[in-house]
Formats: C-alpha cells, sequence, structure tokens
C-alpha cells in the first residue's frame, strides 16, 4: 500500500522498513501537481501555434540575409573609416561618462535601497526610484530625451545613466541586504557614527561586488550605446545605422566587429579586475 | 567621564560599574527573552553567565549595549542609564564598553590593523577614520595590545587569513582599545577548540585584572566558567536562577539551570581536568 507522502508522528519503524520511500513532492496534491504539468504543456504547444509565419516572405528576406552575412565575410573598414572612428569615440565617452555618473548617483541610492540599514520612507522612496528606472526600457527613454534634447550623444548620456541607476542601486542593495550583520553589528557596538559604521563594516563587504557590477554594466552601456544610435542617440550606433540605411552591408559587418572585439576586451579585463579584488 | 565621583571613597575594587534594573525583553513575537534581571557589577570583576541556548544570555549583554532595546528595566553603567539616552549619548556610552562576538566578527576583508582600530572609531571624526589617519597615540595603542596578545607581526594581514584562535586575539584588542569599562563577551569560545579556548579564557581574564574591568562572559562550557571566573550568573527562560561563586554550582543548581541531567560527571570532568592542566 503506497503512504501518503508525509511521515505522521506515529509512524512506526516495522511499517516503514521494507516500504519505498521517495522525496516528497513539491505539491503535494497529485491532481493539482498533473494539472499544472499538462496546462503547460498545452498552453506551450498552442502559443507556439500561434505564431503567424509568412513561408514566402521569409524565403525573399533570405537573400538580404544572405548579403548581410557575406559583408561579414569582406567587412569594409576602411571606405567609411573617419565615420567609424567618430562614432566609436563618441560612444567609448558616453560609455565611460555614465557609467561613471551612474555609479555615483547609485550609490546612495542604493545604501537608502537596502531595508537592513535604511528607514522605511528613505527605503521607499529610493525603491521607487530604482523601479522606475529598471521599469523603463532604454530604448523607450532613449526616445523621450531625444524627443527634449534632440539628436546627439547627450541623449545618450543622459539614458544610460539613468538605466544604471536601476540596475546597480538594486543590486547594490540586494548585497548589502545579504552582508554579514555581525561583522557591522561589532562596528557598530564601538560607538561608531553612521559615516563610520558604513565605510567600516558595510564597504569592504561589499566592495568586490560593486566594483564587479560596475565593470560588467560597463560592458552593459557601451552595448547599449549601439542600440541608442538607432533611435538617435549617437554613437556608434548612429554609424551603425547609416550603414543599414545605405544598405552598405560590408561596412556595418565591420561595425559589429569592432563592438564585438571591445565587448569581448571589457570581458577580458573585468576577469582580470573581479579575480584582483576579492 | 569621571569613573570616581561617588560621595564616599570606595576601595578600587569595590566600585559599582555595571548595575541592572528589573531590565526586561519581550520581543514583538511575543518572546519573553528576559523578565527583570537584576544584578550588579563592581569593577574588576568577571561573571560568567551560564545557561542553555535561548535562556537569554546574548540577549542580555545585547541589551546592555542596546544593540537590542530592552523593553523595560534599566542598564546603569558607572552612574548613566544606558536605557534612557538618546543615539548621541548612546554612542558615546557604545565606546566605554568594548565587545568580543561568538564568530570573531572582525570585519574580513579589513587589515588585522584596521579592525583594531575601528575600536577608536568613536573617538575620531569621520574624515579621519575614512582616510585611515588614526592619531598616533591610538596606532601606538593598537601596536601595543596587539603585541601583548601575540599578533605583532600580524597588523597588516588581512583578516580573513588568521586561524581563529588568532581572529579572536584581535576581536579582544578591539575591544580593549575602546579603553572600556566594561567588556560584554559573547561566547568567545564556542567556535575554538579545547586548548585555544582556554587560552583565550585566560587571556581575557588576565586582561581584566590588568586593567580593572568589569565583565560578563556568555559561556556554555561550565568546566571552562569555573576554571576562571569569579562568580557565576545562571540563566533560565530569562530568569536568573543562581548567582554566587562558581563553587556553588552544584548538581542540584545545574539541574535548576538546564534541566534534569547527571552533573555529576560534569563536576567531577571539571577537578579532573584542573589536575591535569597543573600537571602540564
Amino acid at each position: 500500500m503506497s503512504r501518503s507522502s508525509t511521515l505522521h508522528a506515529d509512524a512506526r519503524l516495522e511499517d516503514l522498513v521494507g516500504s519505498k520511500w521517495q522525496k516528497p513532492p513539491f505539491i503535494t496534491s497529485s491532481l493539482l501537481r498533473w494539472s499544472l504539468t499538462i496546462g503547460a504543456l498545452v498552453y506551450f504547444v498552442v502559443a507556439i501555434s500561434s505564431l503567424d509565419v509568412n513561408w514566402s516572405r521569409v524565403s525573399e528576406g533570405l537573400d538580404r540575409g544572405l548579403q548581410f552575412f557575406l559583408g561579414f565575410v569582406n567587412p569594409d573598414f576602411t571606405s567609411r573609416a573617419v565615420d567609424i572612428k567618430e562614432g566609436l569615440i563618441e560612444s567609448v565617452e558616453m560609455t565611460i561618462a555614465s557609467t561613471v555618473v551612474g555609479i555615483f548617483i547609485s550609490i546612495p541610492i542604493g545604501l537608502g535601497a537596502a531595508r537592513n540599514i535604511a528607514p522605511l520612507p528613505v527605503y521607499l522612496v529610493c525603491r521607487s526610484i530604482v523601479a522606475v528606472s529598471r521599469a523603463l526600457n532604454e530604448i523607450i527613454v532613449a526616445i523621450l530625451l531625444v524627443a527634449i534634447f534632440g539628436f546627439g550623444p547627450l541623449a545618450g548620456f543622459l539614458t544610460l545613466s539613468f538605466a544604471t541607476i536601476g540596475f546597480l542601486a538594486k543590486l547594490l542593495a540586494e548585497e548589502i541586504e545579504d552582508m554579514d550583520k555581525v561583522q557591522a553589528e561589532a562596528v557598530r557596538a564601538t560607538g561608531s557614527r553612521w559615516t563610520q559604521w558604513i565605510n567600516y563594516g558595510v564597504q569592504p563587504q561589499i566592495m568586490p561586488r560593486l566594483i564587479g557590477l560596475s565593470i560588467y554594466r560597463l560592458d552593459i552601456n557601451f552595448r547599449e550605446s549601439a542600440v541608442l544610435g538607432l533611435v538617435g542617440a549617437g554613437g556608434i550606433g548612429a554609424t551603425l545605422n547609416t550603414a543599414f540605411d545605405r544598405y552598405e552591408f560590408d561596412t556595418a559587418a565591420a561595425i559589429l566587429l569592432i563592438i564585438i572585439i571591445v565587448v569581448m576586451m571589457l570581458e577580458y579585463l573585468s576577469g582580470i579586475i573581479r579575480a584582483k579584488v576579492q | 567621564m569621571e569613573p570616581n565621583t561617588h560621595p564616599f571613597i570606595l576601595p578600587q575594587r569595590e566600585i559599582l560599574m555595571l548595575k541592572l534594573e528589573k531590565l526586561t525583553k519581550v520581543y514583538p513575537t511575543g518572546d519573553k527573552a528576559l523578565t527583570d534581571v537584576t544584578l550588579e557589577i563592581p569593577s574588576g570583576q568577571v561573571v560568567a553567565l551560564i545557561g542553555p541556548s535561548g535562556a537569554g544570555k546574548s540577549t542580555l549583554i545585547r541589551c546592555i549595549n542596546r544593540l537590542v532595546s530592552p523593553t523595560s528595566g534599566k542598564a546603569i553603567l558607572d552612574g548613566t542609564d544606558l536605557t534612557a539616552l538618546g543615539a548621541g549619548g548612546l554612542r558615546r556610552e557604545r565606546r566605554r564598553m568594548g565587545m568580543i562576538f561568538q564568530e570573531y566578527a572582525l570585519v574580513e576583508r579589513l587589515t588585522v590593523m584596521e579592525n583594531v582600530l575601528s575600536g577608536r572609531l568613536g573617538y575620531v571624526g569621520f574624515w579621519r577614520s575614512y582616510f585611515r589617519k588614526f592619531p598616533q597615540k591610538d596606532v601606538d595603542e593598537a601596536f601595543r595590545l596587539l603585541d601583548r596578545v601575540g599578533l605583532l607581526a600580524m597588523a597588516d594581514k588581512r583578516a580573513d587569513e588568521l586561524s581563529g584562535g588568532q581572529r579572536q586575539r584581535v576581536g579582544i584588542a578591539r575591544a580593549l582599545i575602546q579603553d572600556p569599562a566594561l567588556l560584554l563577551v559573547d561566547e568567545p569560545t564556542a567556535s575554538l577548540d579545547p586548548k585555544t579556548s582556554r587560552q583565550i579564557m585566560r587571556l581575557i581574564c588576565e586582561l581584566c585584572q590588568e586593567r580593572d574591568l568589569a565583565a560578563i562572559i556568555n559561556i556554555h562550557d561550565v568546566a571552562l566558567a569555573q576554571m576562571f571566573v569569579q562568580r557565576v550568573i545562571g540563566l533560565r527562560f530569562g530568569v536568573v536562577q543562581f548567582d554566587g561563586p562558581p563553587e556553588g554550582l552544584t548538581p542540584e543548581v545545574l539541574t535548576t539551570i538546564y534541566g534534569e541531567e547527571d552533573w555529576k560527571e560534569t563536576i567531577q570532568k571539571v577537578d579532573e581536568e584542573d589536575l591535569q592542566d597543573d600537571a602540564s
């Protein structure tokens, strides 16, 4: 006879020895368990089949796609070299400036968004800022800021700074909430001021993560700067957009290759730095 | 701070350092961690606080330096009611209470020296501490204390490079550099091996004698407590069950503190260990 999934307090050894054992299921009711499983499968099949694929359009587009990929075989770095260089410099400037500004603003917001160190009103305000920043996608913010400040890297810089705040402040706050409470408590017990407590008890614990996240965000901001150009917010993305508009796929491929190389370099660099600050 | 403001002169050893009056802590969950704890500790006296897990030992010492806020009652340090202090006053009084923790509670990614000097945070301004520019006398005292606990060569090592016993020595130096009047010690030996435990207990008690400090030491190991302290307080369910010299811990007393168990063995073992210790 199969027994129910949990042992009773009056379980007797004689009844259990020789009986099968398996891990108690996460969802106890077998009816609920199976209907959830089957329901999920059915929904998946229905959702896939609702995608309308226009095969004749796809076969037309394949040719254009092929052109694009052929551009990678023979990328053209030279004929638009000046545009590419200017776009790249603008992107790098945008990336570095927005990452630095974003980090400086997100540190106080991150402190305020950590429930274990901030009083409730501060916490709510800071969490709201984080939520707004995270809810609005970069592209949407960029379109809005381009409308306000016009085309160019200023809109891109502001967009990326804004996005950095949401990203970094949230992850920083989570790191602070996960810190070792006792280390911080020991510093508080010495009679330190709040600022000293943060500096001695909290900061050393979150520093490796803060540095790691900052470099990661630098990487994200560079990649984003390529996308933001497509909506007019300057940088290498603007150059890329122009190349697409002129059907210069070989130049576009060259730009994409440059982006890939820069991102890989950043990846390598962040690996080295993160290993150093452990 | 003038420790000696009493109307009549008492002998040095008789200065009342800490007084708890009906100290009570009820957690928001309704758990009564402490009930009407009343006791007096003169300067220079080392008190062991024993009791089963959950008896309120940790809560008691945290209610004194107000890492936990007591619900009612008073904790009076050298004439100042700690329970009535505002934020600034509390910071000033916390400087006079050194705390030593169970898991050492060193800031792992700071150096030994930074950990020791963090005991001076209550005395220096933010920017001085931010740039690690502590007054020379603090730095000198830090070196002296590190030498006293035998870790002078480790000053610039990071705290997480040290062994358990070494970390606890740094924790002791950090508490002492505060120039405290009272030491609050929470399970100092719980994570240490028996030999290191004895060394650490001996060090704490010696330092208390040298500096005439009052100390409360939470400790699980009854035998170890009996070896080193002059007075034992037994706590059960947040109520003081026993307060007296270590010789007073009879099997009957231990039963009222911890519950039914064969205590004869424990007490006999203490005597044997003492003999072995003397022999070695």
